[in-house]
């Protein structure tokens, strides 16, 4: 798990990313002032409940939020400033410098199309090349991702294949136009366990041998620790601790990352009931004025009520953002924070 | 519970062959729309009537024993067989059969061009309001549903009234009739599909809208308008021999079911069978065309 930790300038640079969803009814804060950075080949992986603003921060680095959405915030990709492209520009970076693979293959892929001219239509839109060339390089993309026969399945319907396939296809067309940065939005939960681990396999090798960094959103922690790098764990819309997976995952350093691990399902006796954290998430229209975790947390201070707490770095590389990372890090593991 | 969370999961070699059924020979969708419409007998015998018709409409002055406008002052009214006319004589003396037969090219006509019309008219002007927002959406369907308020055979009765007899307006005022049903189909196709993965995956590998709109929206929409269509020719057959019954379409002598049976009509009691005969053609043109259609709809969906 030590990953390609490929010492160079950030892939990625997000900076107090923020996005607001206005209604006349209510004004949504779904981010409010995300910051993490990823290095080529890297895999960071965003852990965090629903509504804990993971899809949306993806779909805002890539802009793909609807024209309602107020993104606030600074992101760089590959030293493009992401919110500010237009027209060309923009339609060059998705799928040419940023891919993104969905969640659902079934409804990600356009039933009246083949999976090659899925492939061919996209390769030919960024690279420019010939009928005859595209359908080489699709098939060289299907084997790739080790889709059997593939110069067969190239020419079938996403209804025809496989869950496990279609996976495939579509990281095969994330893959076409050779993306510096891929984002994953819970590629694997919509796929059964076995095929699961297979994909969460290949996408890990690929993103390895094609020096890719990778945001890969999921909620699953089982998951996160196959694959990542490492971790962001996101709040209520903001990035409330960050670091080498292994190390957050076996000390976390915010009370919300230790009730997560100790609400998991590992090597508890059968009879033992799970620790859940109490409460709920907060309503992202009305965010409590400090932490946001505050309400649920058992180590809540007064202080903790007055503001957001700022970042600490209680080790090199991790940072949490709580006023009692001390007395979290000393607790052991699996006990309910 | 203090050890630490499993964070290797046991090998499993990369490279197994993961859901791997065998490669199977893999069908094409047209292909398997044909497959399935070479097993469909219903479907086939009712394509094989319209086939028919078409091709006696087609081919109207080889087939037709007679002229369509020849009049005979002692031959009205024959019955079937009489001096050489299969079908017998109509009120003028002309001969049923020819009259049919081009009755047909007209009722086929009044058919199809009111439906290709609205098509294009109405599909392009759902897509549109499906696609964009919310003001154009609100413009173009209310307006539509302002037609959609008077019932269909009244507003074509309603234009073609205004306008004046004659086949050119029969079709102007039955396209603007199917129009806003045809508008209101692919819009609420088109706003279906907008919202799907795979538009959103489109534009995340880099498509403009008008790319989208091409392909993937176009795609999708095109067989539910197309399924529609083809349901409206029988309904566009019958309203317009409505209307020439009415007076207001194919003005005389032009041979026209409608208008036939509206001139035969009151001949009723003295040969019921004849005046039947223009009928029972739009009858069986109409659910012929019906059947076929409700069984290409069955094998265009991929999910039956």
């Amino acid at each position: 798990m030590d990953g390609g930790m490929v010492a160079a300038a950030p892939l990625l640079e997000v900076e107090d990313l923020s996005v607001q969803f206005v209604t006349r009814e209510a004004t949504v804060n779904a981010v409010s002032g995300a910051t993490f950075n990823l290095k080529a080949g890297e895999v960071l992986c965003l852990l965090g409940e629903s509504g804990s603003g993971k899809s949306v921060t993806l779909r805002a680095l890539m802009r793909l939020l609807p024209g309602r959405a107020r993104v606030k915030g600074r992101v760089n990709v590959a030293g493009q400033d992401a919110l500010a492209l237009k027209g060309r520009a923009l339609q060059s970076f998705r799928g040419g410098t940023v891919a993104m693979v969905f969640q659902e293959p079934m409804t990600a892929l356009d039933p009246v199309y083949t999976i090659g001219q899925h492939l061919t239509e996209m390769i030919r839109r960024h690279k420019g090349v010939g009928r005859a060339e595209a359908r080489a390089q699709a098939i060289e993309l299907l084997n790739l991702v080790k889709i059997p026969s593939a110069e067969r399945r190239i020419d079938a319907y996403p209804h025809e294949l496989s869950g496990g396939l279609r996976q495939r296809a579509m990281i095969a067309i994330a893959l076409s136009c050779g993306p510096k940065l891929l984002l994953a939005d819970e590629p694997t939960t919509a796929l059964d366990a076995t095929v699961q681990i297979q994909v969460l396999i290949l996408l890990r090798r690929l993103q390895q041998e094609l020096g890719m960094g990778t945001i890969f959103v999921t909620h699953d922690l089982g998951v996160a620790a196959e694959i990542a790098d490492r971790v962001a764990v996101m709040y209520a819309g903001r990035v409330i601790e960050e670091g080498p997976v292994a190390d957050v995952l076996r000390r976390p350093a915010h009370p919300y990352t230790a009730g997560l691990m100790a609400s998991t399902v590992h090597d508890q006796a059968p009879d033992q009931d799970i620790a859940a954290i109490p409460g709920s998430p907060p309503d992202l229209r009305r965010l409590p004025p400090g932490c946001s975790f505050a309400p649920r947390c058992s180590l809540a201070m007064p202080a903790c009520r007055q503001g957001f707490p700022e970042p600490v770095f209680p080790a090199p590389g991790r940072m949490a953002r709580c006023l009692r990372v001390a007395d979290v890090l000393q607790q052991p593991v699996g006990v309910h924070a | 519970m203090n050890k630490p969370v499993a964070l290797a999961v046991a090998e499993i070699p990369a490279d197994s062959d993961f859901d791997g059924a065998p490669a199977t020979k893999v069908r094409g969708y047209w292909q398997s729309v044909g497959y399935r419409l070479r097993h469909d007998w219903v479907t086939l015998g009712f394509g094989v009537i319209v086939l028919l018709i078409v091709l006696a409409a087609v081919f109207a002055p080889l087939i037709a024993p007679f002229s369509p406008y020849a009049q005979s002052i002692i031959g009205r009214l024959k019955p079937f067989g009489w001096r050489g006319h299969p079908w017998g004589t109509d009120e003028l003396g002309r001969d049923m059969m020819s009259r049919l037969i081009y009755g047909g090219r007209i009722s086929l006509m009044m058919g199809l061009v009111p439906v290709v019309i609205a098509t294009m008219i109405g599909g392009t002007l759902g897509v549109i309001g499906g696609f964009a927002g919310k003001v154009a959406n609100t413009a173009i369907m209310r307006t539509m549903d302002v037609f959609y308020a008077f019932p269909s055979i009244l507003l074509a009765v309603a234009i073609s009234g205004a306008m004046g007899g004659g086949i050119v307006n029969g079709i102007i005022s039955l396209s603007l009739v199917f129009t806003p049903a045809m508008c209101r189909v692919a819009e609420t196709a088109t706003a279906q599909v907008k919202n799907l993965d795979y538009i959103e995956a489109a534009r995340a590998s880099g498509a403009g809208t008008l790319t989208i709109i091409r392909h993937h929206v176009l795609g999708n929409v095109l067989g539910p308008v197309f399924i529609y269509a083809s349901s409206l020719v029988s309904v566009s057959i019958l309203l317009a021999s409505g209307l020439s019954f009415l007076g207001l379409g194919v003005q005389p002598p032009e041979p026209d079911w409608g208008l036939m049976l509206s001139t035969l009509r009151q001949s009723l009691y003295v040969d019921p069978l004849g005046c039947a005969l223009p009928g029972i053609a739009i009858f069986i043109t109409s659910i012929c065309f019906n059947l076929v259609s409700d069984g290409i709809r069955a094998a265009m969906d991929v999910r039956i």
